[in-house]
């Protein structure tokens, strides 16, 4: 026939349009978007069956015990001097606890130890003995533990961060990682969670 | 000029959707990117608790999730409302836990079990005597790296 065959018809793409929309509502659909987010935390190894428990010996001073009832309710202090404070003051407490910054005898003590930082050279840095013991009830809820956890790891970023400042002249978050680990190691996160023989049921 | 002014008012050109196919693949290539898959089903419903200092988590390949809230709506009837611990897609006690770890961390490269991280999604209301079970359970079988879900607010109202 008359129709030049180099020419091929224009393929019609009006309809182009409507299957991206139709992929589209499928990928809106089929997907999440949420990104998940939390506050991580390292658990302690479980000790082997046949190791005698032996009670780790902390002195007094190094021990900052939080205690947080069934109605959320919070103790918290040295051992034997505990006290009932609001959610609002254990930041500020946690922190003179970490921080000890007048060498008080009824405050964490302190070690001095190297640090190998990435440059080869070496940093002292008084390393806190301080332990952070938080205890719950069964019946606590589970908002409330989230509550103090939160407040305990703000207090470990705040005390971080100030000792970033002093050592790198920048905020924890925004050191490179080699250095995020050396100030990591001079202020270590250590809360530790009772163990369920602590709990009363 | 009244000429041409008389014409332009009546016929509007129409306007070119040639580009809306392409307009509309980048919405859905944004999609695509910034979306995950929907891997499970939830049978548990939860409100996550809130805190500051969340932190989000890395590899979403690397985390295996434990859902623990009173069940859906749908199943209340035949389970009740006291909190259930949900392992993949049904309901488990803390005794399966051990399985369900080990399962997940069969499903990692040699390489990455380490950095195997359980996320724990507990409802708020959740008392913390069946969250230590788990964590128990959880040290039991050797996951460590743990991280409660939480998510991110601005501040508390201090009550």
């Amino acid at each position: 026939m008359a129709i030049d065959k180099r020419k091929t018809p224009d393929i019609n793409a009006g309809s182009q349009a409507d299957i991206a929309f139709l992929l589209l509502i499928f990928f809106l659909v089929a997907t999440t978007m949420n990104t998940d987010t939390g506050i991580a935390r390292m658990l302690p190894p479980m000790p082997p069956e046949d190791q005698q428990q032996e009670e780790i010996k902390v002195k007094e001073r190094n021990l900052f015990l939080v205690f947080i009832n069934g109605r959320g309710d919070i103790m918290a202090g040295a051992s034997g001097k505990q006290e009932p404070i609001d959610l609002s003051q254990l930041k500020e407490r946690a922190k003179e606890f970490i921080v000890n910054p007048m060498d008080d005898p009824n405050l964490p003590e302190r070690t001095n130890k190297e640090i190998e930082l990435a440059n080869g050279g070496k940093w002292v840095y008084p390393v806190s003995e301080g332990v952070i013991s938080l205890q719950t009830t069964r019946d606590t809820n589970y908002q409330s533990y989230i509550m103090v956890q939160n407040e305990l790891t703000r207090a470990f970023n705040e005390v971080r961060d100030e000792v970033a400042t002093r050592k790198f002249g920048a905020k924890y978050a925004d050191l490179p990682e080699d250095e995020r680990n050396a100030v990591a190691k001079a202020v270590p996160l250590k809360i530790s969670e009772a163990e369920p023989r602590n709990i009363k049921r | 000029m009244a000429v041409m002014k008389k014409k332009g008012s009546k016929s509007l050109p129409g306007i070119s959707t040639a580009s809306l196919p392409d307009v509309i693949f980048m919405i859905l290539f944004f999609f695509m990117v910034s979306t995950t898959m929907r891997d499970q089903e939830l049978l548990v419903r939860y409100k996550l608790p809130e805190a500051t200092e969340v932190q989000k988590l890395e590899k979403k390949s690397l985390v295996s999730f434990i859902h623990i809230g009173p069940p859906s709506l749908t199943m209340q009837a035949k389970f009740g409302t006291a909190p259930r611990i949900q392992l993949n897609d049904s309901y488990k006690s803390t005794r399966d836990i051990l399985d369900f770890v080990a399962a997940e961390r069969d499903k990692l490269s040699e390489a990455d079990r380490a950095s195997m991280t359980i996320c724990l999604k507990a409802d708020q209301a959740t008392k913390m005597g069946i969250v230590t079970d788990v964590k128990q359970e959880l040290r039991r079988a050797n996951a460590l790296k743990i991280s409660y879900a939480a998510s991110k607010t601005l501040g508390y109202q201090y009550q």
